[in-house]
Parts: C-alpha cells; sequence; structure tokens
C-alpha cells in the first residue's frame, strides 16, 4: 500500500505543481494516475521512488516513509518503466534485463530463470532475444524489454509513466493487455500515469483523475464513467475518449437501444434512432442540452446523455 | 632520393636517438593529458556549473601559438623536457577534456533516468552507464590529441627537449633538404601510426550495441 499524506510541491521555479494531495494506492492494484500535461501526475508518481522529493508531506510505503529508507536502496524495490524506455544501449538485452538482480547481487542462475520467465510472459522468445541488442529490436519490443526490466527485480511496487504512449497503436494495445494479465498473475502494486483515458479505462482497478496539482476524482472506471463528479472530469472523460474512438462514432444510436433510459430527463432535444453516435456527441456538446429523447418514428426509445452513450461504448466493447 | 638516403644512411644516429626522444615526449605528454583531462571532464559533467569556465581556459591555452607557448614557458621554468612536456600537456588537454565533456552530457537522459530509478548508484552510473557510453567520443579526443601533440613536439627542440625537432632544424640550418626531409617525414609517419593504433582502439572500445540498427 502507497500513501500520500498532504503532499505540496513547489519548484524552484516558484510553480506550485502538487497542492495539498493525500492518496491511497491500495496494494495489488493497478492504478491509474491522469491529467492533462502539467497537472502534476508525473511528479506525484516520482515521489514513490523519491526521483522527486516533496516541498512538504510525507510518502509511506507499507506504512514507512520513504526518506526512512536509503534512496538506492527504495529504488532496486520499486520497478519503474518509462516513457522514452531508456534500454542502455550497449548492454545485451539480458544484461539490460538483469540489471536490478545484478545490483541486488542475485546468484546468476536465480535472475536468468526469472528472466527467461518474464521474457515469455511478454511474448518474446529468451532463445531468441537474450544476446540481442537494444537497437536492433522494435519500439514495442524494446518496451517489452523495459517491463521485464522493471520486473526483473520482483519488486512489491512498479511505477510506469506513459509507458506505452510513444509507441505504435498494435503494440500499445498489446502491451495494455499483458500488463494487465501480468499483474493479475504476478499480484504487484502498479502506478501507471498517462494522459490516455482510453488506456485508463481499459486496464485500471482505480483512476486518480488530477487537475492542476489537485485531484479531482477517485474511482473505478465505471464509477467515473457513470457518476463524474464534475464537469472536468467528465469533459475529459468524453473529449479523449470520443476522439478516438471515431469508429464508434459512426454506429447509429438505435444499436445501443439496451442501455436507453427510461426516466425523464429535461431539458431535452428530439432526435431519430438512426442518427449517429457521433451526431448525438456534438449535439448533447453544443446545444446546451444535457439530454435526447430517441425515437423511431413514432415510439419512444428512450434517454441518453452523456455518461448513458459512454457506458454502452464501453460495456458494448466489453472494454470493462 | 639518393642523397636522402644517404643522408639517412650517415645521420642514422642522430635521427634514432631524435626519433625515440620524440615517441617518449609525445607519450609521456599524452598519458599525463589524459590523466588530468579525463577526471576533469568527468568532473565538469557533473559538476555543470564548472564546465564553461574550465573548458574555456582550456580554449584560451590552445589560442596561444605553440611557438609562443614554448618561448613564454622557458623564462618560467627554464629549458628542458619539463618545459617541453608542460606544453604538450597544455596542448593535449582541450581536445580529450571537451570530448569526454561532450560524450557524457549527450548521453540520452532516459538512460541516465532509468539507471537512476531502478536504484544504481552514482558511481554505478558512472562506470556501468555514462564511461561506456561515452568512450568513443573519449577516444575521438584522445585521437586528436595524439596527432595534435606528435605534431607539436617538433617544437621540443627549441627548450633544448630533443625530438625529431632536432633533425629539422638542424637540416634548416645547414641548409640541407634532406636532413629536414629525414626529421619531417618520420613526425608524419608516427602521427598516422598513433592514428591508426587509436583508431583501431576506438573501434574495439565502441561497445557492441552501439553499432548494430535494427
Amino acid at each position: 500500500m502507497i500513501r500520500f499524506d498532504k503532499i505540496t510541491k513547489v519548484f524552484e521555479d516558484g510553480t506550485e505543481a502538487l497542492k495539498d494531495v493525500s492518496l491511497t494506492i491500495p496494494a495489488e492494484q493497478l492504478v491509474v494516475i491522469i491529467g492533462p500535461s502539467g497537472c502534476g501526475k508525473t511528479t506525484l508518481m516520482k515521489m514513490i521512488n523519491r526521483l522527486e522529493v516533496p516541498t512538504s508531506g510525507e510518502v509511506y510505503v507499507d506504512g514507512k516513509t520513504v526518506t526512512s529508507v536509503d534512496a538506492v536502496e527504495l529504488r532496486k524495490t520499486i520497478g519503474y518503466v518509462i516513457q522514452r524506455i531508456g534500454l542502455f544501449p550497449h548492454m545485451s538485452i539480458e544484461r539490460n534485463a538483469s540489471l536490478v538482480p545484478n545490483l541486488k547481487g542475485w546468484p546468476k542462475e536465480k535472475t536468468y530463470g526469472r528472466i527467461y520467465e518474464l521474457m515469455q510472459m511478454v511474448g518474446l522468445d529468451p532463445t531468441q532475444y537474450l544476446s540481442k541488442y537494444p537497437l536492433e529490436l522494435s519500439g514495442g519490443q524494446q518496451q517489452r524489454i523495459g517491463v521485464v526490466r522493471a520486473l526483473a527485480g520482483n519488486p512489491e511496487i512498479v511505477l510506469m509513466d506513459e509507458p506505452f504512449s510513444a509507441l505504435d497503436p498494435v503494440s500499445r494495445e498489446q502491451l495494455q493487455i499483458e500488463t494487465k494479465k501480468i499483474q493479475k498473475k504476478l499480484k504487484k502494486t502498479i502506478v501507471f500515469v498517462t494522459h490516455d483515458m482510453d488506456e485508463a479505462l481499459k486496464i485500471a482497478d482505480l483512476i486518480v483523475v488530477m487537475r492542476n496539482g489537485q485531484i479531482e476524482q477517485i474511482g473505478t472506471p465505471r464509477e467515473l464513467i457513470e457518476s463524474p463528479i464534475n464537469h472536468f472530469v467528465q469533459n475529459f472523460i468524453g473529449v479523449e475518449r470520443i476522439n478516438r474512438k471515431r469508429s464508434v462514432g459512426k454506429r447509429t444510436l438505435q444499436e445501443y437501444i439496451p442501455f436507453f433510459e427510461q426516466d425523464e430527463h429535461f431539458p431535452y432535444l428530439v432526435v431519430d434512432a438512426s442518427i449517429l453516435i457521433e451526431e448525438a456527441i456534438a449535439l448533447l456538446e453544443n446545444e446546451g442540452t444535457k439530454n435526447l429523447l430517441v425515437k423511431k418514428g413514432m415510439q419512444k426509445l428512450g434517454f441518453v446523455n452523456q455518461s448513458v452513450i459512454l457506458h454502452a461504448i464501453l460495456a458494448k466493447e466489453e472494454v470493462l | 632520393m639518393q642523397t636522402f638516403l644517404d643522408t639517412i644512411l650517415s645521420r642514422s644516429d642522430l635521427i634514432q636517438e631524435a626519433f625515440l626522444q620524440h615517441i617518449y615526449l609525445s607519450f609521456i605528454a599524452l598519458a599525463i593529458g589524459i590523466g588530468i583531462a579525463l577526471p576533469l571532464g568527468i568532473f565538469v559533467a557533473r559538476y555543470r556549473k564548472f564546465a564553461e569556465p574550465i573548458i574555456g581556459v582550456t580554449a584560451v591555452f590552445q589560442t596561444i601559438p605553440s611557438l609562443a607557448l614554448f618561448g613564454f614557458l622557458v623564462p618560467l621554468i627554464g629549458i628542458g623536457t619539463i618545459t617541453a612536456l608542460i606544453a604538450l600537456i597544455i596542448y593535449a588537454l582541450l581536445p580529450i577534456l571537451r570530448n569526454t565533456y561532450t560524450g557524457i552530457t549527450t548521453i540520452d537522459d532516459s538512460v541516465i533516468e532509468a539507471g537512476r530509478g531502478m536504484g544504481m548508484t552514482t558511481n554505478q552510473l558512472l562506470w556501468q552507464i555514462e564511461f561506456p557510453l561515452a568512450l568513443p567520443f573519449i577516444m575521438a579526443g584522445i585521437r586528436t590529441a595524439t596527432v595534435l601533440t606528435v605534431g607539436i613536439a617538433t617544437l621540443a627542440t627549441f627548450v633544448g627537449a630533443g625530438g625529431l625537432g632536432d633533425v629539422i632544424y638542424r637540416g634548416l640550418q645547414s641548409y640541407n633538404n634532406s636532413l629536414v626531409l629525414a626529421g619531417a617525414l618520420p613526425v608524419a609517419l608516427l602521427a598516422i601510426l598513433f592514428d591508426l593504433i587509436l583508431k583501431w582502439i576506438e573501434k574495439k572500445a565502441t561497445p557492441k550495441g552501439l553499432n548494430t540498427r535494427g
């Protein structure tokens, strides 16, 4: 369990990155911290392995403050995956992956066994890849090694700083799925920073939405979609999500009839069930009406609003 | 051509001695130059606020014409091998220092952040990550310094430190072009030879993973 207690961070140039943030990250969960750039999410995460130091407040890992342990020792117990991958180009994949076990002084056989197992878990054949060098691998493969490297020392906690945002969509998707699988299998606490709501909704057990150095809302993906606490969270889920879901936008409202609400909501506009999802969203965003009454001919099918649409899209994709 | 060969044969003692002196001067100057510039380069890469002034000072040394520097040192230190060595070392500093600094500071930040985040100490980062990655740069700096030093060492003759400059100078004094050539040619050969050897070492020293791009 990781606990942030009243964390404030003021940078040297005077910008206040974090304002009195308190947050508990439960063990063995994949917690995604999300927010627009500059919201303080990465700074907050880096306080766990002391790459950032709070101006005031304390960070506790398993009840102990992180400052009670030597920073170098602390970091060996926490896996770390960064956006720009940061594999060591002059070391073979095997040496890259065994960095932390080597720092910890594990026996060779134990390290090798561990790496071998993890490589298989991320879908890279160890016999083929261990002797290669990072620059011989594609971006997606490199970040897989990044994940192996982070897990090699068998840490309880793994920090992931926008790990997949620089990858191509196919690799990103695969790694998201694999990360989730590995997390469930190995029961790690993963703190995952991203600005991609798609990614968050897909993998998170718990999502922490941040803005301007403060936490706006904490909840499961479903909670966030069903009851966003304010306009910001709603927009952040909506805009991000819908922008990326052009294909969903081309579907028609009537494909989602089971999700419509039957209670009356005012004010509303009347629309036909054959309009596209993206048209419906545009109406909701631009017309100042929070609800649409969907009709097919003379028949009332039900009401939709932004949450209904998001929920319906997500549920139908079986992402949740 | 014949006179040139005759000169070499008749003056072989002189040439041989000067040749060895030349190698000795260059080699010692380089060894000490590396001994100073390499740690200094690592230091300024670590504490970057010192980088500008320290590299600046060595750059100023570099701009002093070599003959003037030798002349300038004589009243301070007197003539002899020490004077020649000091001048040569001063010239060797800049290329090695600047390349070491550049080599370390241009390493991709993400690599350093990853290393730090994994729990490497500052020393482990230096010896396992920064130094190997900067090594091709450092070697290039040493090569530059070597060629420079071998060339400038010909001026050691003016402070009485010997070297192939002796042969050249005597040739000039006696209008003996063959003798000038007999001094200058080995200098050029020496510079090329050292450069080739270091190039080979540089290639060997370049970490394997840096040559492969997939």
